[in-house]
């Protein structure tokens, strides 16, 4: 009977301890799911779904405190992502957020910007490079499209211009047939 | 001797449909009244720009420099002057524009400064330079830049450098042409990447439904006297000119997934660019003109010497093209691309222009249901499972396609061929292919962002901590000051000090 005990108490030590060390050794930091549905958000930092980045949306996700159909970049595409990795059902976008736009970069007009440092300041990606009272550029390649410059500057010199298709980004298209009508025999 | 050659799985044997071309000899093509040049002809990134529009240019001048390691330069095909730097209709699929150097010529036809390269006595990363900077690229058709692939490889030698003459898709015979023809430079080329790549043997594989090409190759052999190099007739079957395939035949060694055929000693290269490197180093002749086949609805199927650049409508022309043509494709039959109009200009990818007409080649049927029989898996020359990658595409579940490796697709059409139910599987497999790299892409992408706003976010809270270091730092600095100063009442002395501060500011504004 004493023999039992010990043994089962030896077994638990032993393996309560073989447990614990796992749980320190192997200790996931962060939420692992944060970390998928911030993989399938756009990156473009835009704040439009009301949190102030992608990162802390994923977060908002994952605890349930927002919905997945919050972000007008990411599109419908990006909402059933969502839908698959978390198992829930497709929700059109919310229109509150904003709509789904054709990808663009920012363009400043150069002519007209003052180098206020405004937008430098208003990117979240740092993609804009300038100095005070100097022209200011944007790095197009680096530029996500969040239009979070816009609204700062005071004399109006940003513009969205949709990316046009190039040759290297083009697609080939889903092959598609034209019905044909039957010849009269 | 007789060597023994291996075999691939599937092909397919479709009328070859050359002898219309391999009539006549290469004739050179006029210089056209204007040569619309596309800055990307090649695998890689587009060279920039070197000319602004009112520049005179030399025949063979750069006019644009390679961009990155994946690139090759593009040079002037005649001398003239640069009318425009402007983006024109590319010969691509797509009917978009790209960035072109559009040249009138000056009917002087003058050389820049060329020299041939004492490549023997150069190291082999000056050669490698020489080849990028003679814009030489793969000819068969893939044009990725051939100066990448002169390379000895990890083991330092090569054990069997490829010579690619098979020539396997129908109606064309640029390079049965030229072996015929130009038969002692291809092999003095061959054995220029011979010696580059330190092969132990060279074998230019030939299809045998070339007889012509063979006796000249052979001949041109003897001729010049090259040592271990030699002509290897090849079992006519497309696509016997893929390299992984001829290198399967010629060598027996099937390049697995994910390798290359360098990590096995073997290197495959066109008989054209061989032709071309020839002209590269010992002549210091860029990349300027290549042999283009014309063939289809003409009435004179012919091979060409054209410049690049030359619009493929003046080439069609000396064919003389028939009345009921409707379009003209880049390539042949099985891997070519329909291009969006005849004015689009001969690149170095052209291997040949394709008339089409609805009689010679009638509208594809309409598509049936795949019934599963397998044909296509049968036919496939990567012994890959076409069916189920059709499946997969069409459902938009790339990563399944992916799974039954996608990308290992050469999309040699051999699977559309045999397809019972006239499924146009490549047009699938291409959808496919450039949806994943579109969204390989935009990862790529987001994940450069994702990056930078980290550190911004990092970064910003440096600075606030700094900045309050700093303010902390120079208050403890004042308040230090004041007290060696010894003032009595502290609160004064600090309303001085600000009193001083807003004065000096005062007289320096």
């Amino acid at each position: 009977m004493l023999e039992a005990l010990l043994v089962m108490a030896l077994g638990s030590v032993i393996l309560g301890g073989a447990l614990g060390f796992a749980a320190v050794k192997f200790r996931v930091e962060g939420d692992p799911l944060v970390e998928k549905i911030d993989a399938i958000l756009p990156q473009t930092q835009c704040g439009q779904c009301g949190f102030p980045g992608c990162k802390p949306y994923a977060e908002a996700i994952a605890k349930g405190e927002a919905d997945i159909n919050c972000c007008p970049p990411g599109g419908e595409d990006g909402i059933r992502k969502l839908a698959d990795l978390l198992g829930r059902e497709f929700k059109p976008l919310s229109g509150e957020h904003g709509i789904e736009k054709p990808k663009s970069t920012a363009v400043i007009d150069e002519n007209i910007c003052i180098g206020c440092t405004l937008c430098i300041q208003a990117c979240p990606v740092d993609a804009i490079v300038g100095a005070a009272k100097q022209m200011h550029t944007v790095v197009a390649s680096l530029c996500t499209g969040c239009e979070l410059c816009l609204e700062p500057c005071p004399v109006d010199c940003i513009d969205m211009k949709p990316i046009p298709e190039n040759v290297e980004s083009w697609k080939w298209k889903f092959p598609v047939f034209a019905i044909q009508s039957r010849k009269a025999a | 001797m007789l060597r023994q050659l291996f075999s691939f799985n599937g092909g397919v044997k479709p009328a070859y449909n050359k002898e219309q071309s391999n009539q006549m000899p290469i004739a050179v093509a006029p210089v056209p009244a204007e040569l619309v040049i596309p800055l990307h002809q090649s695998v890689g990134g587009t060279p920039r720009p070197l000319v602004q529009a009112g520049e005179h240019v030399k025949k063979g001048q750069l006019i644009g420099d390679p961009d990155g390691f994946v690139s090759s330069s593009v040079h002037a095909s005649t001398s003239g002057l640069v009318k425009a730097v402007e983006p024109r209709l590319m010969p691509h699929t797509s009917g978009l524009s790209a960035l072109c150097v559009v040249i009138e010529p000056d009917g002087k036809d003058e050389w820049g400064e060329i020299s041939p390269m004492p490549w023997r006595d150069m190291e082999p990363d000056d050669v490698r330079d020489v080849l990028r900077d003679s814009g030489v690229v793969g000819l068969g058709g893939a044009v990725f830049p051939s100066y990448l692939k002169v390379n000895p490889g990890k083991q330092g030698h090569l054990d069997t450098l490829v010579i690619n003459g098979a020539e396997c898709e129908p109606f064309i015979t640029c390079d049965d042409m030229q072996m015929r023809e130009r038969g002692e430079t291809i092999v003095r080329g061959a054995a220029i990447l011979r010696d580059l790549t330190k092969a132990t043997r060279v074998l230019i594989g030939i299809e045998d439904n070339k007889p012509e090409a063979i006796t000249a190759m052979k001949a041109a052999v003897t001729t010049t006297g090259e040592s271990r190099i030699e002509i290897v007739p090849v079992p006519t079957r497309y696509p016997a000119g893929g390299a992984k395939q001829l290198i399967r035949v010629l060598t027996g060694i099937e390049v697995p997934h994910g390798k290359r055929s360098t990590d096995y000693g073997v290197q495959c290269f066109n008989t054209g660019t061989a032709y071309a490197i020839y002209e590269a180093l010992e002549l210091g002749r860029p990349l300027i003109s290549r042999i283009v086949t014309v063939a289809g609805n003409v009435e004179t199927a012919r091979n060409y010497e054209v410049r690049i650049g030359t619009p493929m409508r003046e080439v069609v022309a000396l064919s003389k093209a028939k009345p009921d043509t409707d379009r003209i494709v880049m390539g042949g039959p099985m891997m070519g691309f329909a291009m969006p109009a005849d004015t689009v200009p001969v690149v170095k990818a052209t291997n040949c222009i394709l008339v089409g007409s609805p009689t010679l080649f009638p509208p594809p049927p309409p598509e049936m249901p795949c019934i599963r029989c397998g044909e296509c898996a049968r036919a496939c020359p990567t012994d890959l499972q076409p069916f189920e990658m059709y499946w997969f595409s069409r459902a938009k579940i790339f990563g399944k396609a992916q799974e039954y490796n996608l990308f290992d697709c050469i999309e040699c059409g051999c699977c559309a061929f045999v397809c019972p139910s006239r499924i146009p599987l490549v047009d699938y497999y291409r959808f496919a292919k450039s949806e994943i790299w579109a969204r390989e892409k935009e990862k790529e992408s987001a994940d450069v962002a994702r990056k930078r706003y980290e550190y911004r976010i990092d970064r910003e809270e440096r600075e606030k901590q700094e900045k309050a270091a700093k303010l902390a730092a120079k208050a403890a600095e004042t308040k230090a000051k004041l007290a060696a100063a010894g003032a009595a009442d502290e609160n004064k002395a600090l309303i001085a000090a600000a009193v001083a501060r807003a004065q000096e500011q005062k007289d320096r504004g």
